[in-house]
């Protein structure tokens, strides 16, 4: 059922592989895909703590009714500025420093089809993200509309608006970019046997990624070009008084948007694909469905985008047609549930912290994605549209969804990468203190919600005070926890817990991929010819 | 879940001594006061069970194999991975169950786009940060924004604490009135950024857009007074936009509307009578807190690179006449006061501004002379201008 290569596990003493440049300059200028992969995951976890001291200023002026920290300008401004950076900042770049990292691992290449390509888009996105922070001390304030930026009111924005739109266009660049580099390292670098439906399927679920993103970053870059000439220009696409139509920007950003939330969740899809099976010592149950599914979803996501504007008032038939394409999501995003839990079923399992993580992942991502399955039901989402029931319903499908399997990436991958065993019992005590907090930080907002909480509210009536205090309470307790994963990953980085790491880190993980056939760190270049046979577990 | 839920929060709230009286650990949707709102309580109900079901049977296979199929218990694995039969039936069943949903849900979308046959009209026009109500049918007309008593203790720092306020932000000065059994047209439109108009116990929610008429309805069956707030991010004051609606039987709205007539015909003859200056500025003082104090601080320093101070204002300190024209059509983020206010509270508010706030220019408008501008010039409400930010702030 499965092989091993043996090529590339003897190390080369002569060194011919043009080892790294030494100190700064190796990271200024690299094109090596590990090094490349690494700065990646370090910007998303630093801008993962910057949008998270964002998001507890929020949590912190919500903790009681009545304004005491923030100006409701600021508190906006928090709320699209955590948006933003989240989003860009650290989930969509933590993913792509995934993919730097494992892919040419995974399906036996030497590093991206494209390295000078990929220096540069990971230095775009630092580029754009740096201008997007630099708005928060520009006259006026950082934007203040929401992550969405609908106008007429982004066009409020003051000084801020100009710089934010170029920081999206450069974000926007950085990540087709990334995205043409990781289809054409996918189409063009496989080791020979490794056809396409022996791919692991993290690997798949990025390379359907990879087009969703080209697919949507230019049709976002076009929604705030339009903006920016409606300021400055002179144009009237989205104004009224000119003959505009500000719902046409919605329509727009949506159908960006959208599938926006698909780039941000079909890797975790991949990831948790990869982990569960490893340590449920069982192949994936379901493999080609997980495939097909997958793309289904990612198709789905280009047809549903108005579901997000149920109460623009569109025509009936439309409403019905949004909300009946949107009920379809549920079939193949079950089927992946049904696939992991089958995975699992009659596995001998045991607990690591990724495990621990995966798990969480699988059953609270459903969680979130019942509460998607009760909004897509038009009538019943005019109650729950713009209320703290939607902050819910997205937050459990991006915090213990894509952060949790971040996490478990993290976990399952640093030994690997570094070569050092992290520290399980911190592990452990982090991943129970983030599901326990997380929980307690969001699921009270569904009652908020349903009880008739506006979202972007920098202050409420005093009957949302008790769940606000709860879920604020959590909020606290969750980012904090979060240090306790930057501790695990400085230690290990710095020689862990002086275990040895074996080549396959986890007790025969050889069998589900090609990675794990390495030696632990890795060598600087790695498959510098192509491994002959590819692990075949999931057959 | 929720009940310990209830029980962790409970808690960890008398752990911390702040045992709260008001206490509103609300879980559900509330069911509301209309047809709609009970049909889609009941689909909310419907597909929260289906949820909580299907969550069951798959959490608990999922937990059943975390317990029994364990490697410490010695559990070893099998190495099946796919049964093309039930990979069909847990894709056929799913679509089986959304079709269910699918029936009522189409059904109670038909009932609330229906808005043909209604008695009356009322428009709703969101403006940054309040309401405006227009009765089409009897040509009632006002402006509906956050009560004094709220907005007083929301201000930063404010002391006042809102559990001391009744209704805290939902509360409003000119509450909309409607009559029971009546089946209301709504109309929804937008002055200058979008807003959406939301009171939980109608059952929906509609955005109001610039340059868009939306439509809903309602038929409230019982009175009373039902709250909701502007759901759309609509600038800084999102949150301080609530809506109130009264329902009353149809003879006490009857005499509401003579009053609000009576009101009409006062307002109009306090725009003909001579004020003197002192009456105005004491006038002014309430409609500037009201209305301008949100962004200008009400001591009139205004916001360093948002809102021009007002105080040493060139603008103010110069023609009056370009005073009251950039008050009267607005600009940038101002508002168009000038169809929002009346004749007295704006030349109120525009005599205020010039002789209080720090500024001394000494001279008056006559709310007659602001009616004649009325009558003349329709506002206009969308100025396209480069610069926004700087509008008299030098």
């Amino acid at each position: 059922m499965s092989a091993v290569v043996t090529e590339h596990d003897d190390h080369h003493e002569h060194d011919h592989d043009h080892g790294p440049s030494k100190g700064l300059l190796r990271w200024l200028i690299t094109t090596n895909h590990k090094d490349i992969g690494t700065l990646y995951l370090l910007f998303a976890l630093a801008m993962f703590f910057v949008g998270g001291a964002m998001a507890l200023v929020i949590r912190a002026e919500l903790f009681e009714p009545g304004l005491q920290f923030v100006q409701p300008q600021f508190f906006n401004s928090m709320t699209t500025m955590h948006a933003l950076v989240m989003v860009f900042g650290a989930v969509m770049p933590a993913f792509v420093g995934l993919a730097n990292w494992m892919i040419p691992m995974m399906i036996g290449a030497p590093d991206m089809a494209l390295p000078r390509m990929n220096n540069m888009s990971f230095w775009l996105l630092v580029a754009g993200v740096l201008m997007l922070a630099s708005t928060l001390f520009m006259e006026g304030g950082a934007p203040a509309s929401g992550w969405t930026l609908y106008p007429p009111l982004v066009l409020q924005t003051g000084a801020a608006l100009p710089f934010a739109i170029f920081s999206v266009h450069l974000l926007g660049i950085s990540s087709i970019m990334g995205a043409i580099n990781i289809i054409a390292t996918i189409f063009n670098m496989r080791a020979p046997a490794m056809t396409l439906m022996k791919m692991p399927l993290f690997v798949w679920t990025w390379l359907i990624t990879a087009f969703l993103l080209i697919a949507i970053m230019p049709v976002f870059a076009g929604a705030v070009t339009m903006l920016l000439t409606d300021r400055f220009f002179g144009t009237s696409f989205f104004d009224a008084a000119g003959g505009g139509d500000p719902v046409l920007y919605q329509h727009i950003f949506w159908f960006f948007g959208h599938p926006e939330v698909y780039v941000m969740i079909l890797p975790t899809f991949g990831v948790a694909s990869t982990i569960i099976p490893v340590f449920a010592r069982k192949p994936l149950f379901g493999y080609s469905s997980m495939v097909y599914a997958t793309a289904a979803i990612a198709f789905l996501s280009f047809i549903v985008w108005a579901h997000h504007m149920f109460t623009v008032g569109m025509p009936i038939a439309g409403e019905l047609y949004f909300m009946y394409a949107t009920m379809l999501i549920a079939i193949p995003t079950g089927v992946k549930v049904f696939n992991w839990t089958a995975t699992m079923w009659k596995g001998s399992m045991t607990f690591e912290t990724p495990m621990l993580f995966s798990i969480a992942f699988v059953v609270l991502f459903t969680m979130g994605g019942f509460t998607g399955l009760m909004m897509s039901v038009a009538p019943s989402d005019f109650q729950y549209h713009d209320t703290y029931f939607i902050v819910a319903h997205f937050h459990y499908t991006l915090v213990p969804a894509s952060i949790f399997i971040l996490m478990a990436a993290g976990y399952f991958w640093l030994p690997k990468w570094t070569g050092h065993m992290y520290d399980e019992k911190i592990g452990k005590l982090h991943f129970w203190l983030s599901a326990i907090s997380v929980n307690i930080l969001f699921f009270p907002q569904h009652f908020l919600g349903l009880a008739g909480m506006p979202r972007r509210i920098p202050d409420y009536a005093v009957q949302f005070a008790d769940w606000n205090m709860v879920s604020s309470i959590g909020a606290f307790i969750f980012g904090f926890s979060q240090l306790l994963f930057l501790w695990v990953v400085i230690k290990t980085i710095k020689g862990g817990t002086g275990e040895a790491v074996t080549d396959e880190v986890w007790e025969d993980a050889r069998k589900h991929g090609l990675e794990w056939t390495l030696p632990s760190p890795p060598p600087y270049h790695t498959f510098t010819t192509p491994p002959e046979i590819v692990p075949t577990e999931h057959f | 879940m929720k009940k310990a839920k209830q029980l962790i929060a409970c808690v960890i709230l008398m752990a911390m001594g702040l045992e709260s009286a008001h206490a509103a650990y609300d879980l559900n949707l509330m069911q509301g006061v209309t047809q709609i709102s009970h049909d889609v309580y009941d689909l909310h109900m419907l597909i929260l069970w289906i949820c909580v079901f299907i969550g069951i049977a798959v959490f608990g296979a999922m937990f059943y194999s975390i317990y029994y199929h364990r490697k410490s218990r010695g559990h070893v694995a099998s190495q099946f991975h796919e049964s093309t039969k039930i990979e069909i039936l847990w894709t056929i069943i799913p679509t089986l169950i959304l079709v269910g949903m699918a029936i009522p849900a189409t059904k109670t979308m038909m009932e609330l786009n229906d808005v043909q046959d209604a008695d009356m009209s009322i428009k709703v026009t969101g403006w940054q940060w309040k309401w405006e109500y227009e009765y089409l049918d009897t040509g009632v007309h006002f402006f509906s924004s956050l009560d004094e008593a709220s907005n007083r203790a929301r201000q930063l720092g404010s002391g006042i604490d809102p559990r001391s306020v009744p209704h805290y932000l939902l509360n409003v000065d000119h509450p909309l009135v409607i009559p029971v059994k009546k089946k209301i047209r709504f109309l929804f439109t937008a002055a200058d950024v979008l807003h959406s108009w939301w009171v939980p116990d109608l059952g929906w929610k509609k955005d109001t857009i610039p340059g868009f008429i939306n439509e809903a309805w309602t038929y409230v069956e019982k009175p009373g007074t039902y709250r909701g707030q502007c759901t759309e991010l609509c600038g800084k004051d999102h949150g301080f936009m609530p809506i109130v609606v009264i329902a009353m039987e149809q003879a006490d709205y009857d005499n509401w509307v003579a009053e609000q007539k009576g009101l009409v015909a006062e307002t109009n003859a306090a725009a003909e009578k001579e004020w003197s200056k002192d009456e105005l500025i004491a006038k002014g003082e309430a409609v500037y807190q009201n209305n301008c104090a949100s962004c200008h601080m009400a001591d009139g320093a205004g916001m360093a690179g948002a809102f021009p101070a007002l105080t040493g204002s060139k603008l103010v300190n110069g023609d009056i006449n370009s005073q009251i024209d950039l008050v009267y059509k607005g600009k940038g983020m101002m508002p168009a006061f000038g169809q929002m206010l009346s004749e007295v509270d704006f030349a109120a508010v525009i005599t205020y501004t010039r002789n209080a706030l720090g500024n001394a220019v000494g001279d008056s408008v006559q709310p007659s002379a602001i009616k004649s501008l009325k009558s003349s010039a329709p506002a206009q409400t969308d100025d396209k201008d480069e610069d926004d930010q700087d509008e008299g702030n030098t």
